[in-house]
């Protein structure tokens, strides 16, 4: 009976939420829930996230696939765009007379 | 990692957080910051969930529709909440099995106010007013956390929770304009509710050895005794409009420091709860490990059903 109830035991997954609160705006990441699938993640997400109109689109994602960068490696990614000011309008002179530009 | 490593870590970590920089669940974090993050957000968690059995049982009983629904979306709320800060925890790399099981064998706590019985239509009002009031001077105070998801979490929660209050405060507004039953039903919750709402803040702060290193990982923003007398400041005055008399013979306003002087808690009370032996504890627990119980069969075959479909889509 132990061994029956162990191979039973199986948690829900966890999903990650994202939410759209209006047309014009994109999906945000709201937060997280477990749910059997993903039909049960998206009626629970609704029930959860958006109880008081805060949002007229959901996605949900199983967390697992989701592949994100790891913060060890954070300096080689990000820190290379820094220095590279050129790529700002404000890097280049123009004449003070100069408009609409 | 060499000892040495890990101090620059923790040299570099505590900078973070003096720069007021926000810590998210992939960051590198000493192990105590980790574990000490567990503890308070998931005893925040189980709270929440705990704080529903009380007001779950007057649902049924509310009297009047408007009570009812009202009632019923902040029990939900309650519920959510919980979700909000369970997933926030989980992010620090425990499972939601383990953070029951952590609750179910008592190894965590949860907030001794829930310890406490509501045995009238009263206490409604009176936990709504003072239990969610206390818990909302607190939450506001963690909005700033370091921890970017329990920050996060508190934000949405603190939304949420004005409603809460006022739902109570209304309903003892209610009561004493009724009959001298009904005031003194009211007067009776809030003698029974005061000193455990202030008892909420945790220990004085010469008692409250975790205190330090708590604000300086900005797990807590103020300390309990500034967040008590905050709250006593504001609700003080909130009794008095509705003719409710606070049950401190001590209370009285300082003219000098702006605020009131009150009476000394009886902290042997609440170490008895927090030990266990309040009156509620025992009834609580049994109610939670029920519920999580008698669900399991429904969790199974939620489970078995998503796998069989999911089958069935794979051999089409
Ligand atoms: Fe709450
Ligand atoms: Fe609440």
């Amino acid at each position: 009976m132990e061994r029956v109830r162990d191979r039973m035991k199986k948690n829900w997954p966890l999903w990650e939420v994202f939410v759209r609160s209006k047309n014009g705006l994109e999906h945000r990441h709201f937060g997280s829930l477990h749910a059997a699938d993903a039909e049960m993640a998206l009626e629970n997400a609704r029930d959860v996230y958006t109880r008081r109109n805060e949002g007229i689109s959901i996605w949900v994602v199983e967390s697992k696939h989701i592949t994100a960068t790891n913060p060890d490696n954070n300096g080689e990614l990000f820190e290379p765009a820094k220095d590279k000011i050129y790529r700002h309008p404000t890097f280049y002179d123009l004449p003070d007379e100069i408009k609409h530009m | 990692m060499s000892e040495e490593q890990i101090k620059e870590l923790e040299i570099q970590f505590e900078a973070r957080i003096a720069r007021d920089e926000k810590i998210e669940p992939k960051d590198w974090m000493p192990e105590k910051y980790r574990q000490t993050h567990i503890r308070q957000m998931s005893q925040h968690a189980h709270s929440e969930i705990i704080g529903m059995l009380p007001e779950g049982n007057w649902i049924t009983r509310a009297p009047t529709l408007r009570r009812k629904v009202a009632l019923l979306a902040k029990v939900q709320d309650e519920g959510g909440h919980g979700l909000y800060l369970y997933s926030a925890t989980e992010t620090l790399g425990i499972t939601r099995d383990e953070l029951l099981e952590q609750l179910h064998t008592g190894k965590a706590k949860y907030s001794s106010i829930f310890n406490y019985p509501a045995i009238s239509w009263a206490d409604m009002g009176a936990i709504g007013w003072l239990v969610d009031g206390a818990a909302i001077i607190n939450q506001i105070a963690l909005c700033g956390a370091s921890y970017g998801p329990y920050a996060r979490a508190m934000v949405r929660i603190c939304k949420e929770e004005s409603f809460h209050q006022r739902q109570g405060y209304e309903i003892l507004v209610t009561l004493m304009k009724g009959t001298q039953e009904q005031k003194n039903m009211a007067q009776d919750a809030l003698n029974r509710f005061w000193w455990p709402s202030l008892m909420m803040f945790g220990p004085t702060d010469a008692e409250s050895p975790h205190t330090a290193q708590s604000m300086k990982w900005k797990l807590k923003r103020k300390t309990n005794d500034d967040l008590r007398q905050q709250f006593i400041d504001q609700t003080v005055p909130q009794a008095e409009l509705i003719g409710l008399t606070i049950p401190d013979s001590d209370l009285k306003w300082n003219e000098e420091k702006q605020q009131y002087d009150s009476g000394e808690i009886n902290w042997d009370e609440f170490w008895q709860v927090v030990k266990g032996h309040g009156p509620c504890n025992k009834e609580r627990m049994k109610a939670r490990i029920a519920a999580h119980e008698n669900g399991q069969w429904v969790r199974d075959a939620a489970m078995a059903y998503a796998e069989k479909k999911e089958k069935r889509k794979t051999n089409k």
